[in-house]
């Protein structure tokens, strides 16, 4: 990368702060398994639980509910393989790691700002009486939407279900009640911790059997040796998150600058979930007439990181089912890129990026093309 | 905080580390080839999209061909995981789930590694039937009872390489042999193997194997299965999500994890000879030190079929919690490190038919790539002193015979 590198490509995964990179750096030169009973164990295993009360603690939370695992995808199927119900509700835009892990979903829509419809989620539940498992995560990871979690949970419990967050998004980027939620899932990498950790956390009511066999790691939860370097890491990362959260905030001007930007050098730019909450560093852009693809190769030229939607699907040509679920066109899903900012992100890159967006914009982009 | 592993020769440092069979240290070299993927070589090895995901997925991709390379084969048949118990699960799980509408029956031994025996538990519990294989004195199974257990409805024969708790090593290139000739797939867990004897997935004859990180100087956190191609053995994968490694196991791969394990494996395969002929002389040492000291010392399961770096002993008249509360200085197990919190005697040393008082005399010591000779002087003479003592204080008389 020869000229100045500009990553805004944040949801996928955010570089590590320097503290981060420390305390694994650190945890790597140590020995022992943390279920060994002798000194080197025993010193492991404190590192392990001091991350746990750690991550209990960012999220006001009891170290017991916290079960480690080697991300949030594995986080997300240890909820639905180990909630054990035979019903499940998803929200039309979750991660691949949910929607494409049960079979014979219902799916619960969302509205126009891509938030999900509550009134259609009641619905859902009354319509028939047994008892589901419903997926809706805290923020989208292609447009930042935060959902209304906090009700979502009321009218879930109301009909004796219990409810899975997906709070990857959200977590460290802004303050957001996850109390909750049976099931909670967290992700380390997108927090500025390492890649290879992940928790989900265990409501008071959240019935659970372990799917995976082996050792009686994570309290006979999930077994297999833990990914100790990584968990401090995360440990670590979630203590930098909170301490970080008003800074955070700022970001929020910068997507201003941002947004704004596109929409003045086109109004017939559009920015998707716009009207809705969202979380501060996130946004997700139609430039009419530029397919995603050729887009995020062009800024890749100009020496700026940026996606297509979600990372492990971003090889793929399919248009965002996120953006489908709102209501746009397969056209304008296809011609729809993600921005996410984090906490290296400054104005100058916002600057770089929107005399590249016009730039590519005026090259390649359809100047009559309809709004989205 | 932690205890820090320790590379420094000559002088011995307390406490002494033989524990390797529970985790190893990571090795210098590994950790220096990881960390930039910490720091500034940070991108998501699936974003497709920029300059940094490509960096990170070349060096996923390098770490995969130098995994395949070590043992034999082709890096497109090398799946991550998070380690080898998910590496276990994912292979008789998946074997399992994707044939059962042909095939409804597992084979596997007595002495497997926990998350093994529990995932052929599990399948049982779905139906299908399973046959554990018991093993004699020496630890090792018997190739007939496994030629006799084979039946049309065996789905997956699973025996492991090496011995967590005894280090023995299973003949895999006669029981590889035996199931090809009758057409079952065979998975091994290779976990405590790799870098450790000469392990090749063509000579044995593997259609699955399961490799860990932490087991040899790479990270936690990481592991690997390899899933033959040719012929092609199809699995269902425990979990579905963005589907990454081939839909067999969705994920963000950890890229610095990944390029830990491929830097391990490859030092492994080249510096296995002379590190196996180095830990076979201290391990000569150990014992030979132990029974010039000592009587009453029996080596559990076979010590000429074992890896170099393995001893599973058993003190007569001893009882090992007690022995290891007085042994401060080595940090030494009773077995398995995720059973050890359990403190039930092995399960292991039950199936090699050694007796209850002999299980609970018994003591792993794992020595590796980092024991010094002067640290295993260290380890006899704690041994000697501490054993006699206990044996003073409440043997009965006849102790010493054991």
């Amino acid at each position: 990368m020869a000229k100045r590198a500009i990553y805004l490509d944040y949801n996928a995964s955010a570089p590590m702060k320097p503290a981060v990179c420390e305390a694994v750096a650190e945890a790597l030169g140590w020995t022992g398994n943390p279920s060994s009973v002798h000194g080197f164990g025993r010193a492991i295993r404190s590192a392990l639980e001091n991350a746990r009360g750690q991550v209990a603690e960012f999220l006001s939370m009891q170290a017991e509910q916290i079960i480690f695992t080697s991300g949030a995808t594995e986080a997300n199927h240890l909820a639905l393989r180990g909630a054990g119900f035979a019903r499940h509700l998803v929200s039309a835009i979750e991660h691949d790691s949910i929607r494409k892990a049960v079979l014979g979903a219902e799916t619960v829509p969302v509205d126009g700002n891509g938030v999900v419809d509550l009134a259609a989620l009641e619905a859902l539940l009354q319509k028939d009486a047994t008892p589901a498992l419903v997926s809706i995560l805290s923020a989208n990871n292609e447009t930042g939407v935060l959902q209304p979690i906090k009700d979502a949970a009321r009218i879930v419990h109301a009909h004796g279900s219990r409810l899975l967050c997906d709070a990857v998004q959200s977590a460290g980027k802004l303050a957001f009640d996850l109390s909750d939620p049976d099931y909670l899932t967290l992700s380390a990498h997108k927090l500025a911790g390492p890649t290879g950790a992940g928790a989900l956390i265990l409501g008071p009511r959240a019935p659970f059997t372990a799917p995976m066999s082996g050792g009686g790691q994570e309290r006979g939860r999930q077994p297999g040796t833990e990914n100790v370097p990584g968990i401090v890491g995360f440990g670590v990362a979630v203590c930098e998150a909170a301490k970080d959260l008003s800074r955070f905030q700022k970001l929020q001007r910068l997507r201003e600058k941002l947004e704004m930007g596109v929409r003045t050098i086109t109004p017939l730019a559009k920015i998707f979930g716009m009207d809705a909450p969202r979380v501060p560093n996130t946004s997700s852009i139609y430039m009419p007439g530029v397919p995603s693809e050729t887009q995020v190769m062009a800024f890749d030229l100009a020496g700026i990181a940026v996606s297509a939607g979600a990372a492990c699907s971003s090889g793929k040509m399919d248009p965002s089912h996120v953006l489908l679920a709102m209501g746009a066109s397969s056209q304008a899903a296809s011609s729809t890129i993600r921005v996410s900012l984090g906490w290296e992100t400054k104005a100058e890159d916002i600057a770089d990026f929107l005399k590249e967006w016009e730039a590519i914009y005026r090259r390649l982009g359809k100047q009559g093309a309809t709004a989205a | 905080m932690a205890v820090k592993a320790k590379h420094e020769k000559g002088k011995v440092k307390l406490p002494i580390y033989l524990d390797y069979q529970s985790t190893t240290p990571v090795d210098p070299r590994v950790m220096a080839a990881m960390l930039p993927f910490f720091t500034e070589k940070f991108g998501n090895a699936h974003s497709r999209t920029h300059a940094f995901g490509w960096e990170a997925e070349a060096a996923v991709e390098k770490a995969r061909e130098q995994i395949a390379r070590t043992i034999g084969a082709d890096a497109k048949e090398i799946v991550f995981t998070s380690g080898a118990t998910e590496a276990n699960n994912l292979a008789i799980k998946g074997v399992a789930r994707f044939y059962k509408s042909k095939k409804r029956h597992l084979v596997t031994c007595r002495t497997e590694h926990k998350c093994v025996l529990e995932s052929v538990r599990d399948l049982e519990k779905e139906g299908f039937d399973a046959t554990f294989l018991d093993v004699g004195a020496d630890g090792l199974v018997d190739l007939n009872a496994l030629r006799a257990a084979i039946t049309e409805q065996t789905a997956l024969v699973s025996i492991m390489t090496v011995n967590n708790e005894i280090g023995v090593v299973q003949p895999v290139e006669a029981i590889g042999a035996i199931c090809r000739e009758k057409g079952v797939p065979f998975h091994t867990d290779a976990a405590q193997a790799v870098g450790k004897i000469p392990f090749d997935v063509a000579a044995a004859n593997v259609g699955l194997a399961s490799l860990s990180g932490h087991k040899i100087y790479g990270p936690k956190g990481i592991g690997a299965l390899y899933v033959r191609r040719r012929p092609r053995l199809r699995l269902e994968p425990l979990f579905s999500g963005g589907g990454q490694e081939g839909g067999l196991r969705s994920g963000t791969l950890p890229t610095a994890l990944c390029v830990g394990l491929g830097e391990a494996l490859a030092i492994a395969g080249s510096e296995r000879e002379a590190e196996a002929a180095k830990l076979l002389d201290l391990r000569t040492r150990l014992l030979d030190g132990l029974r010039a000291e000592l009587t009453g010392v029996t080596v559990n399961g076979a010590l000429d079929a074992r890896i170099p770096g393995n001893l599973n002993l058993s003190f007569a008249g001893i009882n090992s919690e007690t022995l290891m509360m007085e042994l401060r200085d080595l940090a030494l197990s009773t077995g398995s490190a995720c059973s050890s919190e359990s403190l039930e005697p092995s399960y292991v040393l039950e199936a090699l038919g050694v007796d209850a008082a002999m299980a609970r005399a018994s003591i792993r010591i794992g020595i590796g790539r980092f024991t010094t000779a002067d640290e295993i002087d260290h380890a006899v003479s704690a041994f000697a002193e501490k054993v006699a003592k206990l044996r003073r204080a409440g043997a009965p008389a006849s102790v010493a015979a054991g």
